[in-house]
């Protein structure tokens, strides 16, 4: 079998479980079956067919798991959301039409040589700061949960960090690429850069009162240094810096210490700031091993009010864990360990610095992000605001999880390409 | 760089497989814990949609069930009890709001199907998928018909009545007054705690039967024989002289204040089962000197006082019968260690601050009808899951012996010489032998008593022990106020 007809019926199989998911949560909610619930299948099937036929034009070669994981991936997401509220639903399959198109613009304009990127390193690495700093814009910025992510224009909310996360590792790659012999000697003034970055990292923390955004950049940031210079002194004296810089900030932001303090003891503000992650771990806990199932959990009141503030967002994890159990959340979690697997199989087959290092960071910035938010949920880390890739509601991170299955398949698609050719 | 890219792959699997150490602790370790917690919303939501057990009478009268209604796709059972005013403060209520008395507390697993049991625990093994939580089904051994009687003999009087089987301890009736509707409770609790019956300082809230503590007055002469007769110091036959007073201390206490007595102040030679019969304080009084307190209240503690009787209600709604002590927190069980901490005399007829409740005096009637073992009261019968397999069934146990059969037997007579000639004519039955023991105890507020009488019937072959008292009563003793009430009862028991 081709590695496009593998991906047709893997995703044959994505559309199937997606048909029995929301006829799963259609029944439970309405106690019937409808056809309704099937033409959301449909629709999603067709939207990955779409999909998959430009890839099948665009990247013949490309691996075949990333786009039906990331789909599964989706239909998980939309499903749930589907399930605490059908019109989030709907906006949320918007988003996903969205990101299928914008997978399927950026698999055909860089369906030749992706590597003209490279070329534009600095141009990204702009973008990258202003996307991050943009929140901050007086008029267009705005707080949600003592956080400053969010801009908004007209009725459209969007969190621009989730695309500047893209352009960093872009930028990132073809930094380190150039620069990666410099640095690895490991001379006094090559520490510049890396001094800047650390430094950026701050502000953004400073700025945003975000831990988990500083975190998640930072974090992409070293692996992806670690994998340029295989310097593990550098990876532990950049983390050294990231620990004092943000323990001092912590202490000087209020926003920053009460999430640390929450974190450390929730019971003690069980009623106030601890309300949020203490209720989302009573919900975990409902759960237990077997979960209740899908649409069957209990996720508001009788008064109709969430039982957990922003599930569908940040604390999708919960609401998918108490209705899945301990079950269904550990084969999420494979899911996700499948696709980063994958994705750091593609760095591994790529060919060139460039290629490997993007495809690592981005494989690494999926896991991260994981690891930051589910950890956060369940009292890892401390709990920072950040989306759940293409699980959680929200557009700005749909379309910019489909940019990086696009990235990884077009560096998967050269490197599988010149190994057939080799 | 595939080494640094192998590394860093590794510590990003890591990392989620982290996640799913958490995950797993938070859904199987901590789930105990985190379900216990008060501010636990999704546990509070979750026993709204538990179809609760229902709640059945010794004759399948539903005593508790639910009504349905669907909110926001959540299937909510709301509790309701169609006797409304019958048993409340046995059954007990369990609100919307989490919060539960009497038996729907304490039998709260059993109702929610939260308890443990190998068919449950096989049951959320197998299943991983949703149902409706359905709790098991609980049979009482309160028969609907006793219990209204009860009710309607006391009549809105604060008191209580309690009606036990005397061979297995199962509680027929266990009637408290003043009463309440159980399913005004989400709404009106306020007005229910203002309901005062017509003792004034009562609550309807409260289980008299079990937490209500009572001067027994001349009921407890019952235990004063006991011990008088088991301890071979007495028999039935053992002559007294009532001068119509008896010397406490150097001080006369006189049988003119004892309400309870009848027939002449001054009886002149009595026996013992005579000093029983017209319940002569004079008589009981030197018994208390002879023997001492600290002998009484050894067989006092051997039928069950001074230990929370084992009844399925939560156990913080029964008290323990004894000696109480009153300091400025309230009242405390006293447990003395010399007869010169007792006032002997006082306690043998049942003052110097003993207190009883009406279960524990019905235990008392029991015991002497059972032959001097004390039987285990109980009031649940049976459970039933809702898959029809029972989950328990009461066999009757006892707490051990109280009283050698001989002396049992002895107090049966005597018990029966106050219903045929003494202070308890009242309850006489035609063509049924009764036994019985009146009280009516002093409170120190004038001719105002707490009127008391404890019976079984038939007093040749006991079936029925009915406990009563009725407080506050102007000029109300035992033999005229209560000692009716355990007729009717015990009539309506023994017709067929």
């Amino acid at each position: 079998m081709t590695l496009r007809n593998r991906e047709l019926a893997a995703l044959l199989t994505v559309g199937l479980l997606t048909a029995i998911g929301f006829a799963t949560v259609y029944i439970a909610l309405s106690s019937k079956i409808s056809s309704g619930s099937l033409g959301y299948a449909v629709f999603f099937f067709g939207l990955y067919l779409v999909a998959h036929l430009v890839a099948r034009a665009t990247v013949p070669l490309a691996d075949p798991y990333l786009l039906p994981m990331a789909a599964l991936l989706t239909a998980i997401g939309v499903t749930e959301i589907y399930r605490l509220g059908p019109s989030n639903a709907f906006r949320q399959g918007l988003w996903i039409v969205i990101g299928v198109t914008a997978f399927a613009a950026t698999l055909f304009w860089l369906r030749h040589d992706y590597r003209v990127l490279e070329r534009y390193k600095y141009v990204f690495g702009v973008t990258a700061i202003f996307l991050l700093f943009l929140p901050l814009a007086p008029g267009i910025g705005e707080t949600i949960n003592g956080s400053r992510l969010w801009v908004h224009f007209g009725g459209l909310q969007f969190q621009p960090g989730e695309l500047g996360k893209i352009a960093l590792i872009v930028f990132l790659a073809a930094y380190l690429r150039e620069k990666r012999e410099v640095l690895a000697q490991g001379r006094l003034k090559d520490w510049g850069p890396l001094l800047v970055i650390w430094g950026g990292a701050m502000l953004v923390l400073l700025a945003t009162d975000d831990l988990g955004s500083a975190l998640l950049y930072y974090g992409i940031f070293l692996a992806m240094l670690y994998v340029a210079t295989a310097r593990l002194s550098f990876v532990v004296a950049a983390l050294g810096l990231f620990l004092v810089g943000a323990f001092a900030i912590s202490r000087t932001t209020p926003h920053v210490q009460a999430r640390v303090d929450v974190w450390l003891d929730p019971y003690k503000y069980a009623h106030t700031s601890g309300y949020q992650i203490l209720q989302s771990l009573y919900s975990i806990a409902h759960g237990g091993v077997g979960g209740t199932g899908l649409g069957r959990g209990i996720v508001s009141s009788p008064a109709g009010i969430q039982v957990v503030p922003d599930l569908n967002t940040d604390f999708i994890y919960s609401a998918l864990a108490q209705e899945l159990g301990l079950i269904g959340a550990a084969a999420l979690l494979l899911l996700y360990m499948g696709f980063v697997l994958r994705g750091f199989r593609v760095a591994l087959t790529a060919t060139d610095g460039f290629s490997k290092l993007l495809a690592a960071g981005l494989s690494f910035s999926f896991a991260f992000q994981t690891f930051v938010i589910v950890g956060g949920i369940t009292r890892v880390i401390p709990l920072t605001g950040i989306t759940l890739p293409f699980v959680s509601y929200g557009g700005s991170s749909v379309v910019a999880n489909f940019l990086l299955v696009a990235g990884l398949m077009l560096v998967s698609n050269r490197a599988n390409r010149e190994e057939a050719a080799a | 760089m595939n080494k640094q890219i192998r590394q860093v792959s590794v510590a990003a699997l890591i990392l989620i497989a982290l996640l799913v150490v958490s995950t797993t602790y938070w859904q199987t370790w901590a789930v105990g814990d985190l379900a216990a917690r008060k501010d636990n919303e999704t546990k509070l939501i979750q026993r709204l949609t538990v179809k609760r057990g229902k709640i059945f009478a010794a004759d399948g009268t539903v005593l508790a069930n639910n009504r349905v209604t669907h909110k926001h796709g959540l299937t909510i059972y709301t509790r309701h009890y169609p006797q409304n005013d019958l048993a409340p403060q046995v059954v007990g209520y369990a609100t919307n709001a989490g919060t539960t008395t009497g038996l729907e507390q304490s039998l709260d697993d059993y109702l929610t199907g939260a308890n443990t049991n190998l068919s449950n625990s096989l049951r959320d093994a197998l299943q991983l998928g949703p149902r409706t939580v359905r709790g098991d089904n609980v049979y009482l051994t309160l028969r609907p018909d006793i219990q209204r009687l009860a009710l309607d003999q006391l009549a809105g009087r604060c008191g209580a009545v309690v009606v036990l089987d005397t061979h297995t301890g199962a509680v027929v009736a266990m009637a408290s007054s003043p009463t309440y509707n159980a399913n005004l409770i989400p709404r009106g609790y306020d007005k229910i705690k203002k309901i005062k019956g017509t003792c004034g300082d009562s609550s309807a809230l409260q289980n008299n039967a079990t937490v209500g503590l009572y001067p027994p007055g001349s009921t407890f002469k019952m235990l004063t024989a006991a011990a008088a007769l088991d301890s071979g110091a007495y028999t039935p036959n053992s002559p007294f002289y009532d001068p119509g007073y008896c010397t406490e201390y150097g001080q006369r206490v006189s049988n003119a204040g004892n309400p309870d007595q009848n027939g002449p102040e001054a009886f002149g030679n009595v026996s013992l089962a005579q000093g029983f019969e017209h319940s002569i304080n004079s008589v009981f009084c030197n018994v208390g000197k002879h023997i001492g307190g600290l002998k009484i209240l050894d067989y006092a503690k051997r039928f069950g006082f001074y230990s929370v009787p084992p009844i399925e209600t939560p156990p913080d709604e029964s008290a323990a019968s004894g000696l109480y002590k009153y300091n400025k927190h309230g009242r405390r069980l006293w447990t003395p260690t010399s007869n010169t901490q007792i006032d002997s005399g006082r306690l043998a007829f049942g003052q110097f601050n003993m207190l009883a409740t009406p279960l524990q005096m019905a235990l008392v009637g029991a015991t002497i009808a059972n032959k001097g073992v004390v039987p285990k009261p109980y009031l649940v019968q049976k459970i039933v899951a809702a898959d029809a397999s029972t989950v328990t069934k009461t066999t009757p146990q006892t707490l051990g012996r109280a009283i050698k059969p001989e002396t049992a037997a002895e107090l049966n007579q005597m018990m029966q010489l106050v219903v045929q000639s003494g202070t308890g004519t009242s309850a006489q039955i035609p063509g049924v032998p009764v036994a019985g023991k009146t009280g009516t105890a002093e409170l120190g507020l004038g001719n105002v008593y707490d009127a008391w009488f404890v019976a079984f019937a038939p007093a040749n072959n006991p079936r029925y022990v009915v406990a009563v008292v009725v407080e506050k009563q102007p000029n109300g003793f035992g033999g005229s106020v209560s000692a009716p009430i355990a007729k009717a009862i015990l009539e309506k028991l023994l017709a067929r």
